[in-house]
């Protein structure tokens, strides 16, 4: 068995990490490098890249970001984040990315997906999926959790276990940026249809949380502001989970 | 004076990470697949990432097969990373299709028995008697990323041969997480992702090349 995976994430635009609330009101949390450093020291098990820049000069900041990043921290980096084509993702593998994370955009162009591991094989690539609750269940969302798609999580599940995708992160809209914890039942619904590794997302706020998403199933957790605030150190998460049994690095 | 190392650039994935961590244990590497400068290199690295007949295919094309029985010839260290070190088997089994592999070790390589794949993540390895890739690295986490792995390396070896030292570790089921055959070595994680560990685990490598 693996160890369960505790991965930052680091919002980058124009090459400087942000983070909003419920995908809104963005503010600036530092270089990319240098919290990208020290969370390697502080034992993330992968880094996670989402690039939330619109133009196009700012995601080579991105790329750039990402190419200093792979120079000084050995683990493993996703980078996801404005991906259109496999040709987007052969310049980020060669820039040092070992996954991409294709988001719930991929929806109008499923192909995509099936192109990215024809060509790169299953493991570089994460499906990416933000959803949340409304009456049709837990229903995929893009465009920053503004846009419904009328896609239910089942659905989507199935048909990245026939793609076949590597991993799936699960987002919770509801849950991104309140720090209430993650949404388990979600998670545990995805655990459950997925046939292959699944990332708990969204709402993490204190090392408890960590340890609560455990019942779901998760292979791996993945959090943001809480880390970049300094609320709790990777560390702490860690430590959390193995207090209710699960093994960690 | 810095040892040279060749990770061979067949066009598989993402070898820029190999090619900064040896950097950063004090390598002077180059990235290519020249048949002299691959044969000249104090070490030679074969990365690997995606489809075992894939690989194969691009490997041949590039002569990689002659290079190795060169190299491993005049005992000159040789270390398969993932799938590189996969296709070092006789032969693998993908998605029902038989592949021939490289042919240095005997064994095939199949898919893991396991609930989920791939296997994605930290993994302990439990590492055999008297190896030198993992001095000072015993039961440490490496980071792997793969569905298919050998089970079982059974050579007979005479004297003066030794045997080779055999690391495991498990997913599902138990699995070949490394192997030193004397010149020859590979592991089926990727040290160049495994933290500080990993970069031992490289150190450690090149401390084995004359």
């Amino acid at each position: 068995m693996s160890t369960l995976r505790v991965i930052p994430c680091l919002d980058v635009k124009n090459g400087r990490v942000v983070k909003g609330v419920n995908f809104k009101d963005l503010v600036d949390m530092g270089d990319p490098v240098e919290l990208a450093k020290t969370y390697f020291e502080q034992g993330a098990d992968e880094l996670t890249f989402l690039d939330v820049s619109a133009s196009l000069e700012a995601r080579n900041a991105t790329i750039r970001a990402v190419s200093e990043v792979a120079e000084q921290v050995f683990i493993p980096l996703t980078v996801g984040g404005g991906i259109k084509t496999s040709d987007d993702v052969a310049d980020l593998l060669s820039a040092g990315a070992d996954k991409v994370s294709i988001s719930s955009a991929a929806i109008n162009n499923p192909e995509l997906l099936t192109e990215i591991v024809q060509r790169f094989g299953s493991q570089v690539l994460v499906s990416s999926i933000d959803a949340k609750r409304t009456e049709n269940g837990f229903e995929l969302f893009t465009h920053g959790g503004t846009k419904a798609t009328g896609v239910i999580l089942e659905d989507w599940i199935l048909f990245c276990n026939q793609v076949p995708v590597g991993e799936l992160l699960v987002n919770s809209i509801d849950h991104d940026g309140t720090g209430d914890g993650f949404d388990i039942e979600m998670t545990a619904l995805a655990v459950k249809l997925s046939e292959v590794p699944v990332i708990a997302s969204g709402g993490a706020g204190t090392a408890n949380h960590f340890a609560d998403v455990l019942e779901a199933g998760v292979d791996a957790v993945l959090a943001a502001g809480v880390f970049h605030r300094g609320e709790i150190s990777i560390s702490q998460a860690k430590e959390s989970m193995a207090n209710k049994g699960a093994e960690v690095r | 004076m810095k040892k040279t190392v060749v990770v061979f650039d067949y066009g598989s994935g993402n070898v820029h990470s190999a090619v900064k961590a040896l950097e950063k244990v004090g390598a002077r590497v180059e990235l290519t697949s020249d048949f002299q400068a691959s044969l000249d290199a104090d070490g030679l690295v074969i990365p690997g990432v995606g489809a075992f007949d894939q690989v194969m295919k691009l490997l041949k094309e590039s002569s990689l097969d002659r290079i190795i029985d060169k190299r491993l010839a005049s005992s000159r260290p040789v270390l398969g990373i993932c799938v590189g070190m996969q296709v070092l088997f006789d032969q693998g089994i993908e998605h029902g299709i038989t592949s021939e592999g490289l042919g240095q070790w005997p064994g095939t390589v199949e898919k893991l028995k396991a609930e989920k794949l791939p296997n994605i993540g930290w993994n302990r390895v439990h590492s055999g008697e008297g190896s030198e890739l993992f001095k000072g690295l015993q039961d440490e986490y490496f980071y792997f990323v793969h569905s298919y792995a050998a089970k079982k390396l059974e050579l007979d070896v005479m004297p003066p041969f030794i045997a080779p030292v055999l690391s495991h570790s498990a997913h599902g089921e138990e699995f070949l997480a490394a192997i030193e055959n004397g010149p020859l070595s590979a592991t089926q994680f990727h040290p160049e992702k495994s933290g500080e560990q990993g970069l031992q685990l490289l150190q450690n490598w090149l401390g084995t090349i004359k």
